[in-house]
């Protein structure tokens, strides 16, 4: 072991945050993408050291079991998202649709991003975790614009205002448990330490922690794109440079449900507060269910996914409103897998536009005759998300709905709906997109595939196969959720 | 002496909300504008005041970011990119202005009503109450400006009155940490979001700083 706890967590904040200060001075785009990877995967490598030591509380940071899945996890698919950008700017660089100038504030942007997301990940502090979440907001926004086409600056302007509407109202809802802890823990900063309130959050009071979930759950919910607080994300997902709705889908929102999911376990300590699961398994069937609807009537492959990530991240949310150790692994697993899958699948679909020259499913035909490698990947990452065996997105399916059956059989009839729904309608889009005669520009194309096929391997790995230590430890996180 | 405290205090924050109300009903840009800096003024008054009567020093520099940032420099710079970008100097309000500050009066008496049930129970002064009772109406009522409102530099000062609220709670919340830190992130994000008006040049763009007319240029509509 070549790090302790301490310096690790330093290490998983301080890399992004220096490698964004030096990106920012270094001109081209060769040097600064290889930096880039090279800085994720020093990043990922510190957080696996993380693993060795939860449990480790500082006064401003913390690990424990449940932040480290999802710093692992953000890191991880970080660093396989910095290797895709690298071949894909390049591209966007050699056409002409990004100036060198840019390139420069994209890559300390990207780091930027790493950071905010580590530091809300690991912040013991129900304020820092606030700060970093609309630090990641705010250099999300700009790489969304970044193109500067009216389609994307309407992108981040819609995406700007409706972050900001809801980090302000997550800002209420965390002045509110400070009020509703001050009483019992005292005036100060001990009032919004995680580890301390989870400890004494019997004694607060149940109405002042009703009312603030209620705004944390819109504020923070705004940014996992529930329904019906979801409009920013198609727009943002399909305007942005591919990359970043890689990490938008995969990383962003999976963090925003981590402060959800952190406020609902302060919830559940207290007896008299009202239970927040039911809440969750409400905004989480509806963006399945609209998500589902929605999905048949969009004409922009990037829009299509991202309204697939909606679906995903209902389901998500779905899984954790029911709670019970089973659902809690159900969730946790399919967070994981949704991460791993959809940035798969925008690996695929960015050089997919590429080659095409074109987001538009009607100008894309016969992808797996012209170009067999991203055609395929396309079709095996879409059916994985679909929720086809033998891929890792069936087993989770599998587990939330079956312990959903169990209980509430009418809430899981509903989840299944939507299911199919969706269902259907990614298969109709994909069979579209990927089979019969090709269609407008067929030319080879420079990408990095391994990205995509790796994170394939690893998702039909955990449907094949999770390994012992893996499950023990979901279980465990899913126990601790409650 | 200690009921002195309290009228002020309950003084100036319900100054906020009735500035609120009139910002509501605003139908010129300039006069929006003027409003918007009284509302920063009145925000760094009240801010003051708790710094002093709580003897709190750290706030005096959040009161002091209220006044500068929010009375002075932003008020200025969204009159200079009025003047530049030709923004229209009438402001159209979405339902009209009745219905508006129905609605208004009910978000008021909503928050009125669920913060002071909610923070019944606890022991905290009844200072604190009424502040986040206020605070609620005044970043309810920065919300409804938003929705009323379809342009651009509107919704900016909508979301600065929402955010005037939540440092109102902020300031009100006893010994809460981080109030400096957070008054600091929100005037970034508001500097970004103005230049944002700006260096995007939404008017060269599209015609108008009218979101409305932003919505055009979408290929692929819900």
């Amino acid at each position: 072991m070549i790090l302790d706890v301490g310096q690790a967590m330093t290490a998983v904040l301080a890399i992004p945050a220096t490698a964004a200060l030096v990106l920012v001075l270094i001109p081209g785009y060769r040097l600064p993408a290889a930096l880039n990877f090279l800085a994720c995967a020093a990043t990922f490598l510190s957080a696996l050291t993380l693993l060795s030591g939860t449990g480790a509380t500082g006064d401003y940071l913390f690990v424990d079991d449940l932040n480290v899945v999802f710093v692992v996890l953000s890191t991880f698919v970080g660093l396989t998202t910095s290797a895709f950008s690298a071949s894909y700017i390049g591209h966007e660089i050699a056409v002409g649709k990004l100036r060198p100038a840019f390139v420069r504030f994209y890559h300390a942007m990207y780091q930027a991003l790493m950071f905010a997301m580590n530091l809300a990940l690991l912040a013991n502090n129900i304020g820092l975790m606030w700060v970093a979440i609309e630090l990641a907001t705010l250099t999300t926004v700009l790489m969304v614009g970044l193109y500067r086409t009216s389609e994307a600056l309407e992108a981040a302007w819609k995406y700007f205002i409706l972050g900001s509407v809801g980090i302000a109202l997550a800002l209420f809802g965390t002045i509110l448990v400070y009020v509703a802890a001050q009483p019992v823990l005292g005036e100060g900063y001990d009032a919004m330490v995680w580890t301390r309130l989870m400890q004494k959050a019997a004694g607060f009071s149940p109405s002042l922690l009703n009312v603030a979930f209620v705004f944390l759950i819109l504020g923070y919910g705004t940014k996992v794109g529930l329904a019906p607080m979801h409009a920013w994300l198609p727009d943002a997902h399909a305007e942005g440079p591919t990359p970043i709705s890689a990490v938008l889908s995969g990383l962003l929102l999976n963090v925003a449900l981590y402060a959800v999911l952190r406020f609902k376990m302060l919830l559940s300590v207290n007896e008299q507060a009202i239970k927040p699961g039911p809440l969750l398994v409400v905004l989480g069937l509806l963006s399945v269910i609209f998500a589902g609807f929605m999905l048949y009537k969009r004409r922009d492959i990037k829009r299509l996914f991202a309204y697939s990530s909606i679906e995903h991240m209902g389901i998500i949310a779905f899984a954790f409103g029911m709670g019970g150790p089973l659902a809690n692994f159900g969730g946790l697993l399919h967070m994981t897998m949704h991460s791993l899958t959809k940035s798969a699948i925008f690996f695929a679909v960015g050089h997919i536009a590429q080659v095409k020259g074109t987001q538009s499913l009607a100008g894309i035909r016969g992808l797996t005759v012209s170009h067999p490698a991203l055609g395929w990947g396309l079709v095996i990452s879409v059916a994985a998300i679909a929720g086809l065996p033998p891929m890792g997105v069936f087993m989770s399916e599998f587990l939330i709905i079956t312990s959903t059956f169990a209980r509430a059989p009418l809430l899981a009839a509903a989840l299944v709906f939507g299911l199919l729904i969706a269902f259907g309608a990614l298969m109709l889009r994909v069979s579209d997109v990927a089979f019969g005669e090709p269609d407008g520009p067929v030319g080879p194309i420079e990408a990095s595939i391994w990205p995509l096929y790796l994170h394939l391997a690893l998702v039909l790995a955990a449907g094949l196969y999770l390994p012992e230590r893996l499950v023990s430890w979901f279980q465990h996180v899913a126990a601790l959720l409650g | 002496m200690e009921r002195l405290a309290f009228d002020i205090a309950h003084l100036l924050a319900g100054g906020l909300v009735l500035l609120s109300f009139v910002m509501l009903y605003q139908d010129r840009m300039n006069g929006l504008i003027r409003v918007f800096a009284l509302h920063a003024v009145v925000l760094s008054l009240s801010v003051g005041w708790q710094a002093y009567s709580q003897a709190a020093p750290h706030l005096y520099i959040t009161a002091a970011i209220a006044l500068v940032f929010k009375a002075l420099i932003i008020p200025y710079a969204l009159h200079r990119i009025m003047v530049k970008l030709g923004v229209h100097r009438e402001i159209e309000i979405v339902g009209g202005i009745v219905p508006t500050m129905l609605l208004g009066i009910g978000l008021t008496a909503l928050s009125l009503a669920v913060m002071l049930q909610a923070t019944e129970a606890t022991t905290a002064d009844p200072l604190a109450r009424e502040d986040l009772a206020f605070a609620l109406s005044v970043v309810l009522l920065g919300l409804l400006m938003m929705v009323t409102r379809r342009n651009a530099v509107s919704q900016v000062i909508g979301f600065m009155t929402l955010e005037n609220g939540m440092i109102l709670a902020a300031a009100g919340a006893k010994g809460m940490p981080f109030v400096v830190e957070i008054s600091v992130a929100f005037s970034v994000l508001i500097a970004f979001i103005v230049i944002g008006v700006f260096l995007f040049r939404i008017r060269e763009r599209f015609d108008s700083v009218d979101i409305g007319a932003l919505e055009q240029g979408r290929g692929d509509r819900i």
